[in-house]
């Protein structure tokens, strides 16, 4: 006993414990950074992978039989009296049952695409070869069989016939060439027809407010009138080619039949996709993956954010976070370089110091609403009334939009990037700065040709932990421009390419979005983990291009920071 | 205090220097003649005030806030510490080289031509000529010459002291003051750095603050010994060395103190 109460003295004054206990925290970290990626990986990711299509039947509430087919999501162990209450029929002696959330699609025939169904009473499950899943502008996924295609309204392939998939194939090919058309013809140019409407409209308001009247304005009116008239000519020539697209793409269509009979008539324009996962090899499910994966990154969302990509969502991202670089860091290393390098030290500075610091901590939810009321109303309403004050009562700056959203984050983030820049410059050696002043510099001479250099890895170090709060805030874009829907790009063709007025869509909104107010909330799931993780890749792509500039800095002035 | 057989003329003369640091006195009442193109040292135990004197050659001490300067130091006739004084100007004059090297974050070539730049120079055949010669003189050319546009960096600790020496002269300082510059270096090129000594007397008047005795000995042409803030003795080097004239200073000398 003694011998052992001196081991575990020994032990203890050893210092074992001790790094047990460094090593522990380390291990729990990082459990808990994999687990975390690992989960949303799974969760998200796996969402691509073309699952089997299975169907089955069943014997309902009513003690009918019914035929089901679609994907299966979930299983799940539930009590038995938990299913005797809710009106089925189990056996005396079960007390456990599994049931299964089915992803059954035809939400226009069924009215709804995902359901629970108890194993009691299910047949044995199928995978027919001939299924297939149709992936739909509207409406959702089709799950059932292909019967025929039409043209117009003769009938052109049965599925009985040897060419019927490689009908099936081409004909959605055409389609989606001529959607691609249709798409870039509205967006690109009848956005830029509607763009200079909408200028002359401006134009013609302008004028007015400048107080031009009687002859002049007549004149001016001819003007506008006859440039007007152009690009109505110039659209109607557009929209001819548009209308002439569209009644192509109607041409064709797919006759469907559900698992249970009844037969769907499916448009080629509406279908974005037909697989038929039974019959796929894992080469061809990879293929798949891949054409969803790359569809989810550079799409566009449909259906409420439950279906399509998620585009828009990483483009407004990075976009706000380089406007926010752009502006936090000028104004955060000219403010560190004044508070370090010129200002008085004494109570006064501490108070600013201390203030500053405190920023940092305040919940960012407060520099939304600030945002709002001082940037968006405030400074916004000013800036319309001296510079647009032809498109009001339509605000152009005073409402939410890119650049307050980056001017609030680039607020929220001065802090940092003040006390990382301060801390590098109270890091360069003194000597180097008496090394300058003794040739002969200025403090500010010595300042910009030597310190301000030495110090730029620190500044970077500063950009970097501003862009990963910076791209993972989310409460306060909510006030100041971000959107569950943008119509569009903040950077496009028309001038002036950089729109910093729009609303912008934003991934970590979009997460809240899509798991929270989404109507869907099945079909949303797997979205919210794979926009997760995408979020989480955006922000470990920027902060290691940032760490490598760093880098590149600190090894070009390596040894005088050390 | 002056060297009894001084002949050459006189660069600069301190005249009653008192200098504070908040309330502490550093330096009490220091007066010499530092003769011109010759090699002064200072020596003497730590603390004793011969790096804070030669730091008021070129008026260093202003960037300590709390330091407070009285007397007079006569450069070429006129007053450092006079009001209207451009102390850019003086550090022109009055070149330093400091205890660790201190190249600056850029290549060996913009590192010797920052002092020009700064005066506004932009020929390059001009900066070209005087990074030779500036290199040259600090017998720092051949080793470099072939990568003359690499980080200052990446030379050994010997060759970054003699960058810098290249930089001071490159602005073609009268004086030269050097704080320990052979302190953080290997015996070899502390050697380097002592037969540069040698050679740059020749055109500047040099005052060197060292801890190593030896070296005072082998580099300096007067020697003065400071302590507690007092000048003490201020001779020629082998008439101190050999036959110091007073105690404390053999005692010093001798190794019973410092």
């Amino acid at each position: 006993m003694k011998n052992f109460v001196k081991a575990q003295a020994d032990w203890f004054k050893s210092g074992s414990p001790w790094i047990w206990l460094n090593g522990g925290a380390v291990a729990i970290c990082m459990v808990m950074v994999v687990g975390l990626l690992g989960l949303i990986a799974i969760r998200g990711f796996g969402h691509f992978w073309p699952a089997d299509i299975l169907q089955t039947s069943i014997v309902d509430r009513e003690g009918v039989r019914q035929i089901i087919m679609g994907e299966e999501v979930r299983a799940e162990i539930i009590p038995a009296a938990v299913a005797r209450d809710g009106g089925y029929t189990v056996e005396k002696d079960v007390e456990l049952i599994t049931r299964y959330l089915f992803k059954m699609g035809n939400r226009d025939v069924n009215g709804r695409d995902f359901a629970w169904f108890l194993e009691t009473g299910m047949d044995k499950w199928e995978y027919p070869l001939d299924a297939i899943s149709i992936e739909r502008r509207e409406w959702g996924n089709f799950y059932g069989y292909p019967v025929a295609i039409k043209e117009q309204d003769k009938i052109i392939s049965e599925l009985s016939s040897a060419d019927f998939w490689t009908q099936l194939d081409q004909r959605i090919e055409r389609a989606l060439d001529l959607h691609s058309q249709i798409h870039r013809i509205e967006k690109s140019d009848i956005g830029r027809i509607n763009k200079r409407m909408d200028d002359l409209r401006l134009e013609r308001r302008r004028l007015e407010l400048d107080g031009i009247t009687g002859d002049q304005l007549a004149k001016a009116d001819v003007e506008l009138a006859a440039r007007r008239a152009e690009l109505e000519a110039e659209y109607s020539v557009i929209k001819k080619t548009r209308d002439d697209l569209l009644a192509e793409a109607t041409r064709d269509k797919l006759i469907g039949r559900t698992a249970d009979g009844k037969e769907v008539v499916i448009g080629f324009d509406h279908i974005v996709r037909v697989t038929r996962p039974n019959e796929m090899g894992v080469f061809a499910k990879l293929g798949q993956y891949a054409e969803r994966f790359w569809e989810f990154m550079s799409d566009e969302p449909r259906e409420a954010n439950t279906e399509g990509g998620i585009f828009p969502a990483i483009f407004g991202t990075l976009t706000m976070v380089i406007v926010m670089s752009i502006m936090v860091t000028p104004f955060g290393v000219l403010a560190a370089i004044y508070l370090r390098e010129y200002a008085r030290q004494g109570t006064f500075l501490k108070i600013i110091r201390i203030s500053v610091y405190n920023l940092a901590g305040v919940p960012s939810i407060v520099y939304g609403v600030f945002g709002l009321g001082f940037f968006v109303y405030t400074l916004g309403g000013n800036l319309d009334e001296l510079f647009y004050a032809e498109s009001l009562p339509s605000p152009t700056f005073g409402t939410p939009g890119l650049f307050w959203a980056s001017l609030t984050l680039a607020l929220l983030t001065l802090p940092i990037v003040i006390v990382s820049t301060e801390e590098g410059l109270s890091r360069i050696p003194s000597t180097i700065r008496q090394g300058s002043l003794a040739l002969g510099a200025t403090k500010a001479e010595t300042l910009w040709k030597v310190v301000v250099p030495l110090a730029t890895p620190a500044m970077m170090t500063g950009l970097i932990l501003a862009i990963a709060r910076a791209a993972g805030e989310v409460a306060p874009l909510m006030l100041v421009g971000v959107v569950k829907l943008a119509p569009a790009l903040p950077v496009d063709g028309n001038y002036p390419y950089l729109h910093l007025d729009q609303k912008i869509m934003h991934l970590g909104f979009h997460i809240y979005d899509v798991g929270f107010q989404s109507p869907n909330v099945e079909a949303a799931r797997p979205l919210v983990y794979a926009t997760s993780l995408t979020l989480v890749l955006l922000i470990i792509t920027l902060n290691i291009t940032a760490i490598k500039i760093r880098n590149n800095l600190r090894e070009k002035y390596r040894s005088a920071s050390d | 205090m002056t060297p009894t057989a001084l002949v050459e003329p006189i660069k600069l003369e301190v005249k009653n220097l008192n200098l504070y640091y908040d309330q502490k006195r550093a330096l009490n009442s220091v007066s010499m003649k530092i003769p011109e193109k010759k090699v002064t040292a200072f020596i003497g135990p730590s603390g004793c005030g011969k790096s804070t004197l030669l730091r008021c050659f070129n008026r260093m001490n202003d960037l300590v806030d709390a330091c407070r300067v009285e007397g007079e130091i006569i450069l070429d006739g006129g007053n450092i510490y006079d009001k209207h004084v451009d102390v850019a100007e003086l550090r022109r004059q009055v070149g330093m080289v400091f205890q660790k090297p201190n190249p600056f974050p850029k290549s060996i070539y913009e590192n010797v031509a920052y002092g020009l730049r700064l005066q506004g120079v932009k020929s390059k055949r001009v900066l070209d000529e005087v990074v030779e010669k500036s290199l040259r003189g600090a017998a720092l050319w051949d080793e470099v010459k072939d990568r003359l546009h690499d980080n200052a960096f990446g030379l050994s600790g010997g060759q970054q002291q003699r960058l810098v020496i290249a930089r001071a002269i490159a602005i073609e300082p009268e004086v030269i003051l050097l704080d320990e510059p052979a302190s953080a270096l290997d015996p070899i090129s502390t050697l380097k750095i002592e037969e540069l000594i040698n050679e740059l007397k020749h055109q500047y008047t040099i005052v060197i603050v060292t801890h190593n005795m030896q070296q005072a000995a082998r580099v300096s042409d007067y020697t003065a010994f400071m302590y507690m803030g007092d000048l003490i003795e201020h001779d020629l080097t082998d008439t101190l060395f050999t036959n110091p004239g007073k105690k404390q200073t053999e005692d010093y000398i001798t190794g019973r103190y410092g």
